[in-house]
């Protein structure tokens, strides 16, 4: 019986990634190397103020005390940090995009590849996206609409520039430039990213949407987004990458910030496919990100969801400080690895005000080679009287060459905090695939439906069309799992 | 005349052991055919083995449905051409709405049979009425398949799914077990909604109870992989009353029995 359940459902790791095509644009790329003098370089090319190239040099100059973390669950070659390009962006024909109509259509052709919905499109998906190809922000649609809500939505190299006083206020405020070894490379040599700034009281009015991808060979992309809404503002936000199939490993170290003041509510979704490396485990995106969030206020809201179905190796924890007090913190995760994908992703919830609540539900899917950890860390702190966690951690295996592995940290230090854990290991069974078959259902299709089905109560807190695109990415990246 | 069924010298084994040691049966449209026998006889695996689970491996034998070979069949090809089995053991698909699971199911036999694929609304008109059938409450209906049902709402599920799919061959396997009597008179009602003239039933049971509501045409003996003895639905009232150790020294050889699905 166990042969035939391997053999059914061995072949998970051979799948082709659809999005491995390389743009031929015209690059402006710094030559590989870090040091001092490159990073001046790069924020003179981004003409920022004499502030930010403190800040950034203020965090290279940590970073050079700093060592690697190795506690991690994945393993992996050496980065040689001098080996990467700190700079890389598509040559400015004249001086610069103005408009759409400006950006290199060589760009939009790869983003319509993609099915970003920059033009008209956009409208009607009344997603409004901020486009980033390799380190600039390309284009940002909405801008206007938005901007009657007084919602400022644009590149994070723009916000430097016009908004000076709230990215000083806020950058650093959630991950301080210090906070750890990949957030501080980013701190130094963050090539830009998104900003939003929602106001008090206002609900913005559409998805805000942020496609990120790497073009360039060598290049790393160390993007950094800021999102702030003031007082009772809500807001959705939705993050998507793609990257061309390279022999190399590329790497990814992003930092997201998110700051919910008294009574507002974030959330911040992630469909994440970059190319996870041939089936041989060549290749592939080291995907290293540090994403937190404050709830800086009473009664408010971050929400994180996540569907990680790319990348070599994955390796973020996107976390939440509950600080005010009846604030909530979320986070819905699905990570699939197949081929040789490893990840070790789960989240931080610290409580710290009053009646404070966090929920946790991981869903982990293993196939293939892929080894699959849930790291997370739920600390209650003295002050934070009446606080609530619940945290579901649910593995499935596909196959007997793969792995979960599950890390959950829990620290009380207030008797009235009430924690629940649960956890299941399944493995998808021959006797499941054979049920669905006899009801007439295709191999390939029960797969795939069985896994949504695991994964359903993360894609439910998806945007609608979004849990749509989540779904088909996993059934894509479950073709051929079946024979 | 062919049968709708045809088995011929059937031969199945599982891990080596040979379980299955010969049989032979037609079955003709519209017939209800039980077969009975003790635990470790082989009804399941016969069953498994029509349905096509992989873990059963044919020996020798063949066997044709409608003039096609099953045997060469995928489980999922066999399902679409007609061949349903009822589970003993209904399986649970966690998070999949039994809904959309029996959509997927229908249309993949409708797609399979160059029928168009029903749309939703469709859908739910039908299955309003099948659910009817076999008295299923609506609340199971959202649930994920199977998931935290009871026993007797698994196997109500199970003829639920039968009704929707309207299969030609319906087998099923034990699906007495574990029902109390009003259960099984519900499963049993249900069934005997479904028996029309161009649709066969190969019921298996080690109890004769079932057979008092679903009334079969004919009853076959299984012992130690072989049938010993067939005829009409009074064999099983006999069976009832002697026992099958009556029938046991009837094998003709009597090897230990492996104990295997039942």
């Amino acid at each position: 019986m166990q042969t035939t359940e391997t053999s059914t459902i061995e072949q998970f790791a051979a799948q082709d990634y659809k999005f491995g095509f390389v743009t031929d644009v015209e690059q402006e790329t710094f030559p590989p190397g870090l040091n001092e003098e490159v990073i001046a370089r790069l924020s003179a090319k981004k003409g920022e103020p004499e502030w930010m190239l403190e800040w950034r040099l203020k965090a290279y100059r940590h970073w050079l005390t700093m060592e690697e973390p190795t506690w991690a669950n994945v393993h992996y070659a050496p980065i040689d940090y001098q080996a990467i390009s700190y700079y890389a962006a598509p040559k400015p024909k004249g001086s610069g995009p103005k408009s759409l109509e400006e950006v290199d259509p060589e760009i939009l052709k790869t983003y319509e590849k993609l099915g970003i919905p920059l033009h008209e499109r956009a409208i009607l998906a009344g997603v409004a996206v901020d486009a980033v190809f390799d380190s600039v922000s390309v284009a940002t649609t909405f801008k206007e609409k938005l901007a009657e809500a007084g919602i400022i939505f644009c590149s994070f190299s723009e916000a430097i520039r016009n908004h000076p006083e709230l990215v000083q206020e806020y950058m650093g405020s959630v991950v301080p430039y210090s906070d750890n070894y990949f957030a501080t490379l980013n701190s130094a040599v963050f090539s830009d990213g998104s900003f939003v700034y929602v106001p008090k009281g206002v609900r913005c009015p559409m998805e805000l949407s942020t496609y990120f991808r790497i073009n360039a060979r060598n290049s790393g992309q160390f993007e950094r987004t800021l999102i702030i809404a003031d007082e009772g503002a809500y807001v959705s936000y939705l993050e998507g990458c793609t990257a061309p199939m390279r022999d190399e490993n590329q790497l990814h170290a992003a930092v997201v910030e998110l700051v919910a003041r008294k009574d507002a509510t974030i959330k911040y979704s992630t469909v994440q496919n970059w190319y996870p490396g041939d089936e041989n485990g060549k290749g592939g995106i080291y995907n290293f990100v540090t994403k937190r969030g404050k709830c800086d206020g009473a009664n408010a809201k971050i929400s994180w969801t996540q569907v990680e179905t790319g990348s070599a190796i994955t390796w973020k924890y996107p976390s939440v400080i509950l600080k005010g007090d009846h604030s909530v913190g979320e986070f819905y995760s699905v990570a699939l690895t197949k081929g040789y994908q490893q990840a070790d992703t789960g989240t931080k919830m610290i409580h710290i005000g009053k009646d404070t609540k966090s929920t946790i539900v991981s869903k982990g899917i293993s196939a293939g080679h892929g080894q699959n950890t849930y790291r997370g860390s739920v600390r209650i702190l003295k002050g934070a009287d009446n606080a609530r966690n619940f945290s579901q951690c649910d593995s499935m295996l596909i196959g007997d060459q793969c792995g979960a592995h599950t890390f959950p940290y829990i620290d009380v230090q207030n008797p009235t905090a009430r924690m629940e854990h649960e956890a299941t290991t399944s493995k998808i069974g021959e006797d499941q695939i054979f049920y669905c078959n006899q009801r007439g259902i295709s191999t390939e299709d029960a797969v795939s439906m069985i896994v949504n089905g695991f994964c359903k109560e993360v894609f439910r807190e998806l945007p609608m069309e979004f849990a749509v695109e989540a779904q088909k990415l996993l059934a894509v990246n479950l073709e051929g799992s079946v024979g | 005349m062919t049968g709708m069924l045809e088995i011929k010298n059937l031969h199945a084994s599982v891990d080596g052991n040979e379980i299955l040691k010969g049989i032979d049966l037609t079955i003709q449209p519209g017939e209800v055919h039980a077969i009975m026998g003790p635990n470790g006889s082989g009804k399941s695996t016969l069953a498994r083995v029509l349905a096509g689970q992989e873990a059963y491996e044919v020996t020798a034998g063949q066997v044709t449905f409608e003039g096609k070979d099953l045997l060469e069949m995928d489980p999922e090809d066999r399902a679409r051409e007609g061949v349903f089995m009822a589970f003993q053991y209904p399986v649970e698909i966690p998070g999949v709405g039994n809904t959309y699971f029996l959509k997927a199911a229908l249309n993949a036999v409708r797609k399979h049979r160059g029928l168009q694929e029903m749309d939703a609304i469709e859908f739910l008109k039908m299955v309003r009425g099948k659910m009817k059938l076999v008295q299923m409450d609506e609340g199971l209906l959202n649930r994920p398949v199977n998931e935290g049902f009871s026993g007797g709402e698994k196997k109500r599920n199970e003829i639920f799914h039968m009704a929707v799919l309207e299969p030609r061959l319906c087998i099923l396997d034990e699906t007495d077990s574990g029902l109390d009597i009003d259960a099984l008179r519900i499963v049993a009602d249900g069934v005997n909604a479904l028996r029309a003239k161009d649709r066969s039933f190969l019921v298996i049971t080690h109890y004769q109870r079932l057979l008092n509501y679903i009334v079969p045409d004919y009853v076959h003996v299984l012992v130690d992989g072989r049938f010993v003895r067939s005829g009409g639905k009074e064999l099983a009232l006999e069976l009832e009353e002697k026992g099958y150790s009556w029938l046991e020294g009837m094998a003709p050889e009597h090897p230990a029995a492996q104990p295997v699905g039942a």
